[in-house]
């Protein structure tokens, strides 16, 4: 059975990369007394499919996972029974057993939103300011890893506060993650001129394209 | 020092720029974070090395679950930050600190430093200075956690005499409560360090170094090692356990890759085998093995316990594990079809280990290791391991036949007596290995030849004779550069500076504590990791203390000399490893002693033990008392 597991990943979790958070995911199944299926092939490993990664010190209120169980549809494990087996940082938030051959989780995301929460204040009018010039600008030349991209049209929704309460602390920001059109709170951030060092950032949704 | 919360706060804003900041981040599952006002002791356990190489130390795995289950401690952990963290910690000002609670090493009421090797000495300073704590025991007084060390290591404490308030010697399963016990009462009454160390000194296996003098020669060996208060012994006698406690199963879970991530359960302590260059070989003496009910269900809990997927079954010689083939099915029963990768490491080279191999591993990939440690007859014989080559031949036939392509070779230079035909017979052995090879798989068979350099290690019958000159290990490693050159043979072998580094801090002396200190000065640290070792640093360091490395590791050491070591026993007599010595001169092997006993002392040293244990599991022979064998003769 094919298992979509939506959770949060925080505290010392939010330094543990990708490739780990697949071990991670690997060791807590089993220890939850799950059988997970098998890639075929020469150096088999387990088939577990991650939405998307999260950037080393984000933490991430409803990331996704898909994994693959021996067991099937009628024994769903319970939200509980994986809770008790997850390292600390680890919430297990919602299983569901959903369709085995719809298509790769990685494929289907099309942006993600994040909130930014500032450690130091900074001058609410100036952080105003610095956001209204960037949605007025018609494109942000930027390069990463020696490719230019315009950051500007990766840009879908950028305020302040955190979505229901006003604040010069927060900012959210709403970017785009398609394949090969990913929008990255970081780069963002430096042309906002806010340095990462400076704040916490929490991916609070990710948002798929209905197949 | 700062509190948690600051050293937390401070942490967030330097995690990013450090490679793996998981590592400094704790949080992995089996950890353990108790109240910290709920407990009267608080123990940190220190393995000075990356938490890569820590995480899965068994030995401090044990100890942190041991002090962990009583109520009334509670023990977290540390390890060495690299180089890039190091330097993000003393630019914020963050001293070194638990994984647990992040508490500043210096607010626990023990550090515990484990050190199974020597090169590890300079990362113990440099985390005792990181944590803020004098580096000299005489230097600390009881606002100051109390430092111990334990492992292997320990078994020559001298070199880090100066900085150690207690050495645990032998096993720490059963002295680390006592030591938990003398610390809580101190607290409750005296509030004196010097107190402390005085009833330490009184606990079996316990040595307190500042109550113990030294005297010196007019040749710079050692004169007499002297208590100079009542309650510490002459002699300090290891601890052991008569009766090995049940495994432990809840093994922490790193949240990052690391080298070893799997659980392990040890099989068997100790070795009959009797090899004159090993060890672990004499001081983990006698043999004392698990049941393999005891075994498989500690395996199981730990795989339960952890979700993974790798197990190794530990032991100094797993061949020698009386139920070997009973483990091995049981184990590939138990767990057939889960994936789990099975470990059985330090195999006789015999066709039975192909066999064992064989049931426990369903592909053929990686390679199959075998130690012959020496290539010739004569140098097996006079290192005690030995092997005629027919033997090792039909194995390897035998491994590459069923379908391993590679074969690792250990092997060690230096030994002694050693010449250039001895190492001239490991291009010729691994040359006759590879071609059984060919024979067997064609262009696809491998050698691997490891080939390090002999230490003398101390409390072995070898302990008298002298390291290689860097000029003889210069040259015997380009002979077998030169000669070992084939696309299907691969070499590796230890830089000869690396060996001279822990020769010198293995078979050191108390004056060894000041160059170690010199060269920590001198920026060494992380001495085990070839590119970070700074020969330099020590070369001055000896220099600066006008000392001659040379002394302590060119020099065949005279029958009678007293060793700066003579004081820590782990219960072999030093007559009989001389007599093993000289039996090694004349070539002559010493059985294994499961079926006769050598008396090589740790039946009487260990005589109440004995009684109390006569069972199955602890695997010196039924020795007959010398009154009553005369009656048979």
């Amino acid at each position: 059975m094919r298992v979509r597991i939506t959770f949060a990943k925080d505290g010392a979790l939010r330094y543990i990369g990708h490739l780990d958070l697949q071990h991670l995911w690997e060791w807590t199944l089993r220890r939850a007394g799950q059988a997970l299926i098998y890639s075929q092939g020469f150096h088999p490993s387990p088939k577990i499919q991650i939405a998307a990664a999260l950037p080393l010190g984000f933490s991430g209120q409803a990331e996704v996972v898909d994994v693959w169980l021996e067991a099937d549809a009628a024994h769903l494990p319970s939200p509980d029974s994986l809770q008790s087996a997850a390292p600390p940082g680890l919430t297990v938030l919602a299983v569901e057993a959903v369709d085995e051959r719809g298509p790769a989780l990685q494929t289907r995301v099309e942006a993600a939103e994040y909130l930014v929460t500032l450690l130091e204040p900074v001058e609410a009018s100036d952080l105003e300011e610095r956001i209204a010039a960037v949605l007025a600008a018609e494109s942000l030349p930027r390069e990463r890893r020696g490719k230019p991209y315009d950051l500007r049209a990766l840009i879908e929704m950028l305020e302040t506060g955190t979505g229901t309460v006003p604040s010069a602390k927060h900012i959210r920001m709403r970017l785009a993650a398609r394949e090969g059109a990913t929008g990255r709170p970081e780069e963002l951030l430096d042309v906002l001129g806010i340095p990462l060092e400076m704040v916490r950032v929490a991916r609070t949704h990710l948002i798929f394209r209905k197949r | 020092m700062l509190s948690p919360s600051e050293i937390d706060a401070r942490l967030e804003r330097i995690l990013l720029k450090v490679q793996k900041p998981g590592r400094y981040v704790g949080g992995e599952f089996n950890s353990v974070v108790k109240d910290w006002d709920s407990v009267k002791a608080r123990v940190a356990f220190i393995f000075p090395d990356i938490y890569d190489i820590g995480v899965s130390n068994l030995g401090l795995q044990i100890l942190y679950d041991l002090v962990n289950q009583r109520p009334d401690a509670l023990a977290e952990r540390a390890y060495s930050p690299w180089i890039d963290m190091e330097e993000q910690m003393r630019i914020s000002g963050i001293p070194l600190y638990s994984l647990e609670s992040k508490h500043a090493l210096a607010d626990f009421d023990v550090l515990g430093f484990s050190i199974p090797y020597e090169t590890l000495y300079t990362n113990v300073l440099n985390a005792l200075a990181l944590a803020g704590i004098p580096l000299r025991s005489l230097d600390r007084s009881e606002i100051h956690p109390l430092v111990i060390a334990g492992g292997h290591a320990c078994f020559n404490p001298e070199p880090m005499h100066a900085f150690m308030d207690a050495f645990v010697i032998g096993e720490g399963e059963e002295v680390i409560g006592e030591i938990i016990e003398a610390v809580k009462q101190e607290k409750r009454k005296s509030k004196n360090r010097g107190g402390l160390l005085r009833s330490l000194a009184e606990i079996s296996g316990v040595y307190v170094p500042r109550f113990y003098d030294v005297t010196y020669l007019d040749d710079g060996t050692v004169e007499a090692i002297t208590p100079n208060v009542s309650e510490a012994p002459q002699t300090i006698l290891k601890r052991m356990l008569a009766q090995l406690p049940p495994p432990p199963t809840k093994f922490l879970v790193p949240n990052i890759d690391i080298v070893h991530n799997r659980v392990a359960v040890e099989v068997m302590r100790g070795c009959t085998r009797g090899c004159r260059f090993c060890q672990a070989g004499m001081i983990t003496r006698p043999v004392r093995e698990r049941g393999v009910d005891e075994v498989v269900a500690a395996a199981e809990a730990a795989i339960q316990s952890t979700g993974v997927e790798e197990l190794a079954l530990l032991s100094l010689s797993s061949s020698d594990y009386t139920p070997v083939l009973d483990l091995v099915t049981a184990i590939g029963e138990k767990f057939a079809g889960r994936h789990l990768t099975v470990s059985l490491p330090s195999l006789r080279i015999d066709t039975v280990s192909v066999a064992l191999m064989e049931k426990l591993k369903e592909r053929r990939s990686g390679g199959f290791t075998l130690a012959p440690e020496a290539a010739s007859e004569r140098m097996r014989r006079i290192i005690n391991k030995y092997i005629p080559d027919e033997q090792i031949l039909s194995t390897v036939r035998e491994i590459y036949s069923r379908g391993w392509p590679t074969i690792k070779l250990y092997f060690m230079i230096g030994h002694p007596s050693e010449t250039l035909e001895d190492v001239q017979a490991i291009v010729d052995l691994c040359k006759r290995v590879l071609a059984e090879g060919r024979r067997a798989l064609g262009g696809r068979a491998r050698v691997h030849a490891g080939v390090s350099t002999f230490i003398p290690k101390p409390h072995t019958p070898f302990q008298w004779v002298a390291v290689d000159t860097p000029q003889q290990i210069r040259l015997k490693q380009d002979l077998l550069k030169r000669e070992l050159r084939d696309r299907n043979i691969k070499l590796s072998w230890t830089e000869p500076d690396d060996t001279l580094l822990e020769a010198w801090l293995s078979r050191g002396d108390r004056r060894l504590a000041e160059v170690l200190f010199t060269a920590w000065q001198k920026g060494a640290k992380f001495d085990a990791w070839g590119d970070q070792m700074r020969f330099g640093a020590w070369q001055e360091a000896f220099a600066d203390r006008d000392l001659d490395p040379a002394f302590y590791t060119h020099r065949p050491r005279r029958p009678d000399e007293i060793f700066p070591w003579e004081h820590i026993s782990d219960a072999v007599r030093k007559n009989y490893l001389f007599a093993d010595y000289q039996k090694s001169l004349a070539g002559e092997i010493q059985q294994d002693c499961r079926q006769n006993c050598h008396a090589c002392g740790i039946l009487p040293a260990f005589a109440t033990e004995r009684r109390e244990h006569p069972g199955l599991y602890w695997k010196c022979p039924e020795v007959k008392s010398p009154q009553r064998a005369k009656v048979h003769k």
